[in-house]
């Protein structure tokens, strides 16, 4: 896409290609390394906490990064994204407690509807400016969050999806047992940060930054934005449901909590927290969050002060996530080291 | 859904009237609060997503008044007054820091406090449900009119806000301050080369939005219960108004507060579990056929 039409008469522009392959193969290792560091992770420690743990950062992990292809890349900022994250939760949920399909259908079966279901509210949302945009999308999240309350025949209501979600074993995975849902999780982390490591660095990838940067010079020189934001806010809409079905199959129910604005209040303040400008920041930030709400409401019953000083300290003191902050650090140190 | 009993209100003059009458007092409090918004968006540029807060600190300080002194008027004065002041601190001391940043920074620094001012409240009051209670002067016999019950405090209500609704559109239109504020929300630049605090002004627009949200709280605090939580809906429903009004336009947050209201008052008969799904769908739909509100103009 970033391969520019020359208009009649004109000199075809020279436009370096951004060649993508060799991170890919790096990209992948890495991804292939860090899998193996988490399916060893319980041989070495046994604990049943730090393997919650580590699933709720795949599902919040995945939520929070799909958040930052549309904030950090596009310049989009939502405020409606939770909507997919519980979407994702509600369907799949669903799915097996009323059609009892494998889960790999129903996993399937999710996505689709996320799909169809974001394609919708995308084309609405995806024309609205900045503002606007935000608002919109936190229109719709809680007109789903409604639809969820009071669809109680559906969905229970208040009380969320209860009885247990089914978990059949399918391929000799038995997602009810501890280990195969915490390796299964980690799987999905994986390969879904991997694949969105791949659309940030593809060619799409970079039409994105430059929408961001300048929508106005994107579209003069042919790029047809309505279209790229909206294919961004439909990619990011199947990361998050994924993010969703993870935190089901976890608390092996859906709660009208994880359609709730807070999900993306929280989302925006892991981006925030991890930094924005870097592909790991969101997974830095949902897992310095984690260990925060974790720590703080252990500590005092007032977590919202706390959590407020620390947003405070990032949002005015430091005025950048954390990866950010570190990144330019070392680039600083670098810089210095030279001269 | 409950259609059967929306159409036999809608047929029938004393549920109408007072079902009007409460849809009037819920958007009558959402002008307040939305005005404010507006206001301060529209000047300031920033979108105050702590601005619930002010609201409730509004209700806490009226009830705190109203039980230390028993004087009604001062509940109200002290509710007013003490989120101005408030508005006035928070806005030199951290919104004044990141004006013209990232949007992103604005939001976060007015998340931040929603947690802080929310555990701030529970810290002071306690976390359960306080409620002030009617003052004396009003407990009086509701009114009747067509049928329907009308409680002298509805319409006390609607005149406060009638009244303050039509100061602060004659203030900003007719009066030197009002014009300042206009040109400082038109062109802050030139507004500080004539020699104009441009400082001075955004605090003080923030203040007043402040007080509007907080003279709001303190109105709603004897017909509401007051929770830590309480800003939260409020700022939410005054989101929708401003939007579908235009960011930015008194009359449309006027004209928004009034339909929200309504639809609300009138939805909880036909849609009890989807009211605020209705609201929400509504904005939708305004948003959808006029991306900046009914009355917002096209920004460049």
């Amino acid at each position: 896409m970033t391969e520019l039409q020359a208009g009649q008469g004109a000199q075809p522009l020279k436009v370096p290609r951004i060649d993508a392959r060799p991170q890919r193969y790096r990209d992948l290792l890495v991804a292939v390394a860090a899998f193996a560091v988490l399916a060893l992770l319980p041989m070495v420690f046994g604990s049943k906490q730090l393997l919650d743990f580590v699933i709720r950062c795949a599902a919040y992990g995945l939520f929070a990064t799909s958040l930052n292809l549309l904030v950090g890349y596009t310049g989009l900022i939502s405020f409606g994204h939770g909507m997919f994250f519980g979407l994702g939760a509600y369907g799949f949920g669903l799915m097996m407690q009323k059609t009892g399909v494998p889960i790999p259908v129903a996993f399937v079966a999710t996505l689709a509807m996320t799909f169809v279901v974001a394609a919708v509210i995308g084309a609405i949302c995806v024309r609205l400016k900045e503002i606007y945009f935000a608002f919109v999308t936190l229109a719709f999240q809680m007109l789903i969050h409604s639809t969820i309350l009071s669809w109680q025949s559906l969905t229970g209501g208040d009380q969320g999806l209860r009885g247990g979600i089914p978990r059949p074993s399918f391929l000799g995975i038995d997602l009810s047992n501890h280990l195969h849902l915490y390796i299964t999780s980690c799987a999905l982390l994986v390969i879904g940060l991997f694949l969105m490591r791949q659309i940030a660095q593809s060619p799409f990838g970079y039409t994105l930054r430059m929408i961001r940067d300048n929508a106005t010079r994107a579209s003069f020189i042919g790029i047809d934005v309505w279209r790229a934001k909206l294919t961004i806010f439909v990619l990011a809409a199947l990361f998050a449901a994924t993010g969703g079905i993870i935190m089901a199959l976890f608390v092996s129910g859906a709660y009208p909590e994880f359609a709730y604005w807070t999900i993306s209040g929280e989302g925006i303040f892991i981006n925030m927290l991890g930094g924005v400008t870097t592909f790991l920041g969101p997974m830095v930030g949902t897992v310095l969050l984690l260990i925060l709400n974790d720590t703080v409401t252990r500590l005092t019953e007032y977590h919202g002060i706390v959590l407020g000083i620390v947003i405070l300290f990032f949002a005015i003191g430091l005025r950048k996530g954390l990866m950010d902050f570190v990144v330019e650090w070392f680039a600083q140190r670098r810089g210095q080291g030279r001269g | 859904m409950d259609l059967d009993a929306l159409a036999s209100c809608l047929t029938s003059p004393a549920c109408l009237v007072t079902q009007t009458t409460s849809g009037l007092i819920i958007g009558m409090l959402l002008f307040l609060v939305a005005v404010g918004l507006t206001l301060i968006f529209g000047v300031l540029k920033v979108v105050n997503f702590s601005h619930g807060a002010f609201y409730m600190f509004g209700a806490y300080f009226a009830m705190t008044a109203y039980q230390l002194t028993g004087s009604f008027a001062l509940a109200i004065l002290s509710g007013a007054v003490g989120t101005a002041l408030l508005g006035l601190i928070f806005e030199r001391a951290f919104m004044s820091r990141v004006y013209g940043r990232d949007v992103l920074m604005q939001l976060l620094v007015c998340y931040a406090f929603v947690l802080i001012f929310d555990d701030v409240v529970r810290m002071i009051w306690g976390p359960e449900f306080r409620s002030m209670g009617m003052p004396a002067a009003f407990q009086v016999p509701p009114l009747f009119i067509a049928g329907g019950v009308v409680p002298p405090y509805y319409l006390l209500l609607i005149g406060v806000a009638l009244v303050a609704a039509v100061v602060l559109g004659l203030g900003l239109a007719r009066s030197r301050i009002g014009k300042v504020i206009r040109a400082a929300a038109h062109n802050p630049g030139m507004v500080s080369a004539l020699g104009i605090n441009t400082g001075l002004i955004y605090g003080g627009v923030f203040a007043l939005g402040g007080m509007l949200a907080g003279l709001a709280g303190a109105l709603a605090a004897p017909v509401r219960s007051l929770t830590p939580g309480m800003g939260f809906s409020v700022l939410i429903e005054s989101f929708i108004v401003t939007v579908i009004g235009g960011m930015g336009s008194i009359l449309g947050a006027l004209i928004g507060a009034l339909l929200i209201g309504l639809i609300r008052s009138f939805g909880s008969l036909g849609f009890p579990l989807f009211t605020e799904g209705l609201m929400y769908l509504f904005m939708v739909i305004v948003l959808v056929s006029r991306p900046t509100g009914l009355f917002g103009k096209e920004v460049a």
